[in-house]
């Protein structure tokens, strides 16, 4: 198996293979193209959170000729947005079911002008009654979707929790909730739009999922495959926020160049993208969880609730994946989860980094601090003696095959931060301090790539090809932003070719040039596609040597001119592997039972936090993260993606909060959506153990998405063990912390820890 | 160009990356769109358009400025460099180098401004402390990378700035 063989090129810090053109400010973003006889697009969007159209009216004072006006009733095919729930119009049709619902297009070739225009179509509704939270859309007093005003629901079942509370020591329950979080990539959306009648649609863009958007626009404008193609540019950030929203966007500038004849360039600007795209589930967990004397979980019955907005848009799998995170990494015999998705009325939460785990293990590594306070169990002890080990099942009967190394994460996890001694200092320091320090851990697990049958149903295509230019080109349809794709799938490509990684580069992300290799998400690049160019390197190898006298050992100079021989003998040199799923796998989807995940990727997080007692101010001071990723391709980027997801966890817990009134995001700002900044974050020491996942590309397991789950319950545990007070919702801001800490007495019960 | 230029637009006079430019446009116009729009340096980013996350960063009359909020008058005489600045014949600078040696660049969209700050920070104070480069990147959002291999460019920038005064001679290449 290549995984324990000596490499070149994987394991080495490369340099990143877009990385000069960065930093010299020429890497070639959306807003930085032009086309000729371009026009700009703008949206008229709904100023009420639900309702119906009444009328659309248009201010007397402009010349409306000179705009192009595109409205539901100019759409020539579905007016949907293509994802797994045919339900989002791609602009209202007599309703409405949000603030800021797209509604009309404008285009005009002066950018301000369109902006001013937007301001000057008047709509009038007729209101109807909305609702904003995930209680109210339980109470199914107002019903604004469906039969029930549920977008979907999970019941997930092992062994018998009913019959596990009566033989109980212990039984332990609590309530947890976390806000809305923004990604706040520094590049908003932004997608130029091009319409031919012969040749169809063109769309170039900020995005993850170049085929996500290819089969939206096929839809929309009830066209043929052939006819719609997807470019990606290169991309400020997504983290999620580019998995489906572009494919909205996208549809509304092809449209408008359809209507105008002539290329349309949208690019929202801070407030827009703030107010109108998508943003992370808020989330309520409830957690009842019966333990043996000795600490040992007997059953946990959990309920899951998140608001998924007014349509449904990828919540369904977002609640899949809240679901199977939320009993955390532990062993339980008897497990009942029930998770419901609620429709309100306010914009579509979506996609974010972690997809629905940061809000189930929050509440599970909240809840295993509350039940060791509860019981008299150290934090450590409890987790220590419910991790699961190899030879275990999960909550969804999944075996543990493949080594699971919690202690060892944990381990290594309180000798690094020094876990045991700063935790007695603060307990000694605390009582005459204004300060008050904490420390706390949070332990978890990460299921990489696509949910159960998920993978197989993508059946995902990928592989590399030869030029006749003599440069070798990747072929996916998995994107770079920020991630690192294009560098570590050169290095797959180098290492199992035993060329340079120079020889290679990446075939643009065009879907008239590249196989659909899946969406860039749920951390499925590297483990998933990696191992497709491992093996389609592989078989090319095989190819050329079998038809094309390559030796059994060959240079690079001796590989180009195999790949010569062979394209004058048989044409092209490619070689393209379609998914395979490692043996064993089951999956139930009725039951949700079986291998949910192919691989888990494990961590450790300990913050140490600070809590000062007249500005109520919480501060990470330092910040621990161990993990097992399987193997790490690249020594700078891996650590680079831990840091970056520790960030975007400390802004969740402690700095992010996402202000709605009347449905409507009033903080929609950077100046009061407020992030962490680089005076704000504490150190990140990063640390991995490394076992090479055998069905990963070179050994890689999934590492995007996990780094986010762990911060805020550590944060929150270690503001606990500063406060004596376990608060139970983020995001925790200095208010919420006065609110608690001047009537509860800190003082006194910090002294007790 | 977005808009139609009214013949009584003025002209304004400015030297940018070195070169001498006169641009005609509305005296309004954010000096983030005369850079971007007029003069097709695109390297300059927007990222929030209030001067928040410090994309557009560009190095105006020797200071660090948030090229959103400066209107296209006020460049007026004034002497602004921009990242395409930084690499001589598109040879990467010690800083941008260090950048790409440390992983301090991910998506690449705050980079731009993030080396402007960074460059304006060695200048003054060409061995800045952690704190300091923590201070001196405090106007400038990342959200990629959680700052540290931002910090680490910053701090081998440094270092090697140290290296090149003690012996220039050894870096000719």
């Amino acid at each position: 198996m290549s995984t324990s063989e000596k490499t070149r090129i994987v394991g080495s810090p490369v340099l990143r293979k877009e990385g000069a053109d960065k930093l010299l400010g020429r890497a070639l973003y959306v807003d930085d193209l032009e086309r000729d006889d371009m026009w700009y697009g703008a949206t008229v969007r709904s100023t009420i959170p639900r309702g119906l159209i009444r009328s659309i009216g248009f201010d007397r004072r402009i010349d409306w000729t000179e705009f192009a006006v595109v409205t539901a009733s100019d759409i020539p095919g579905n007016n949907h947005i293509q994802l797994i729930v045919a339900d989002q119009p791609c602009l209202a049709d007599g309703k409405v079911n949000h603030f800021d619902e797209p509604i009309l297009l404008l285009a005009h070739p002066d950018k301000c002008k369109v902006r001013e225009a937007v301001d000057a179509v008047q709509i009038e509704y007729e209101s109807l009654p909305p609702i904003f939270t995930i209680e109210e859309s339980e109470r199914q007093e107002v019903i604004v979707c469906g039969k029930d005003n549920i977008l979907k629901s999970f019941l997930l079942e092992k062994g018998n929790v009913d019959t596990a509370w009566a033989g109980a020591a212990h039984i332990v329950e609590g309530e947890y909730r976390t806000g809305a979080q923004e990604h706040l990539y520094i590049e908003n959306n932004g997608i130029i739009a091009e319409w031919d009648a012969e040749t169809g649609v063109t769309v170039w863009g900020s995005l993850q999922c170049p085929y996500y958007v290819h089969k939206s626009l096929v839809g929309v404008f009830d066209l043929p495959e052939d006819k719609v193609r997807v470019i990606q540019c290169e991309t400020g950030g997504a983290f999620g926020g580019k998995e489906d929203y572009p494919s909205t966007l996208a549809a509304h500038a092809a449209l408008l160049a359809m209507r105008s004849g002539h290329p349309i360039k949208m690019v929202y600007d801070r407030m827009e993208d703030l107010a109108a795209t998508t943003k992370r589930h808020p989330s309520r967990v409830r957690h009842r969880t019966a333990l043996d004397k000795d600490g040992k979980l007997l059953a946990m019955d959990i309920e899951i609730a998140l608001d998924g907005g007014a349509y449904s848009t990828l919540s369904s799998t977002v609640l899949s994946r809240a679901t199977l995170h939320s009993p955390g990494p532990y062993v339980c015999p008897n497990v009942r989860i029930r998770s419901k998705a609620w429709a309100t009325n306010t914009v579509p939460y979506g996609a974010f980094r972690g997809f629905g785990a940061p809000q189930s293990i929050f509440a599970v590594e909240r809840h295993m601090d509350e039940i060791a306070a509860s019981i008299g169990l150290d934090p450590i002890e409890i987790r220590r003696g419910n991790f699961l080990h190899v030879g275990d099942t999960t909550a969804t009967e999944q075996l543990m095959k493949d080594p699971v190394i919690m202690d060892k994460l944990l381990d290594r996890a309180l000798e690094e931060s020094d876990y045991h001694a700063r935790r007695a200092r603060f307990a000694r320091e605390n009582p005459s301090s204004q300060v008050k320090r904490g420390i706390g851990i949070s332990a978890f697990f990460h299921g990489s790539g696509f949910t159960g049958s998920g993978e197989r149903n993508l059946n995902s295509l990928a592989g590399v090809d030869v030029t006749p230019e003599g440069k070798v080109r990747v072929l996916v349809s998995n994107t770079e932003f920020g991630q690192g794709t294009n560098t570590v799938l050169t290095q797959c490509a180098a290492e199992a070719i035993g060329i340079d990684y120079e020889d290679i580069a990446m075939a643009a992300s065009d879907t008239s040039i590249v196989p659909n290799s899946g969406p860039t998400v749920a951390s499925r690049t590297v483990m998933v596609v990696g191992r497709l160019i491992e093996r389609a390197s592989h078989q090319l190898i095989d190819m050329l040597r079998e038809k094309a006298a390559l030796g059994a050992s060959h240079t690079r100079e001796e590989f180009f001119a195999a790949c010569e021989r062979y394209r004058i003998a048989h044409g092209k040199v490619e070689s393209l592997c379609r998914y395979e799923a490692p043996p064993g796998i089951y999956w139930d989807d009725q039951k949700y039972h079986g291998e949910a995940y192919p691989a888990f990727a494990w961590s450790i997080h300990v913050a140490q936090v600070a809590v000062d007692m007249v500005t109520y101010s919480a501060e990470v001071e330092d910040f621990w993260a161990v993990q097992e990723v399987g193997r790490v391709l690249n020594p700078v980027l891996a650590p680079g993606q831990i840091e970056g997801g520790v960030a975007q966890g400390i802004g969740y817990a402690l700095y992010e909060k996402v202000v709605l009134q009347n449905g409507h995001m009033a903080n929609n700002q950077m100046t009061n959506y407020i992030m962490p900044t680089a005076d704000d974050v504490p150190p990140i020491h990063v640390y991995f153990e490394e076992i090479p996942f055998r069905y990963g590309g070179f050994g890689a397991k999934g590492i995007g998405e996990l780094p986010h789950d762990g911060p805020a319950p550590a944060i929150l545990n270690a503001i606990r063990d500063a406060t004596g007070i376990g608060f139970p919702a983020i995001p925790l801001l200095p208010e919420d912390l006065y609110a608690e800490l001047v009537t509860r007495h800190p003082i006194a019960e910090a002294a007790t820890v | 160009m977005t808009a139609t230029v009214p013949a009584s637009t003025p002209t304004i006079r400015f030297t940018v990356n070195g070169e001498a430019v006169a641009v005609r446009t509305l005296p309004m116009k954010r000096l983030l769109d005369v850079l971007r729009e007029d003069l097709h340096l695109t390297g300059t980013k927007e990222g929030c358009g209030e001067g928040e996350c410090g994309s557009c960063s560009v190095r105006m009359n020797g200071e660090l400025v948030n090229s959103c909020l400066v209107p296209a008058l006020q460049a007026e005489g004034a002497v602004i460099q921009t990242v395409e600045d930084l690499a001589t014949n598109g040879v990467l600078n010690s800083l941008q180098q260090a950048f790409l040696n440390c992983g301090g660049a991910q998506c690449g969209i705050c980079t731009p401004g993030m080396l402007m700050a960074a460059t304006q920070l060695l200048e003054v104070n060409p061995h800045p402390t952690l704190a300091e480069i923590r201070e001196g990147l405090a106007g400038n959002l990342c959200r990629c990378t959680g700052f540290m291999r931002i910090f680490e460019s910053v701090i081998e920038a440094a270092a090697k700035n140290i290296e090149d005064t003690a012996e220039p001679a050894s870096h000719a290449r």
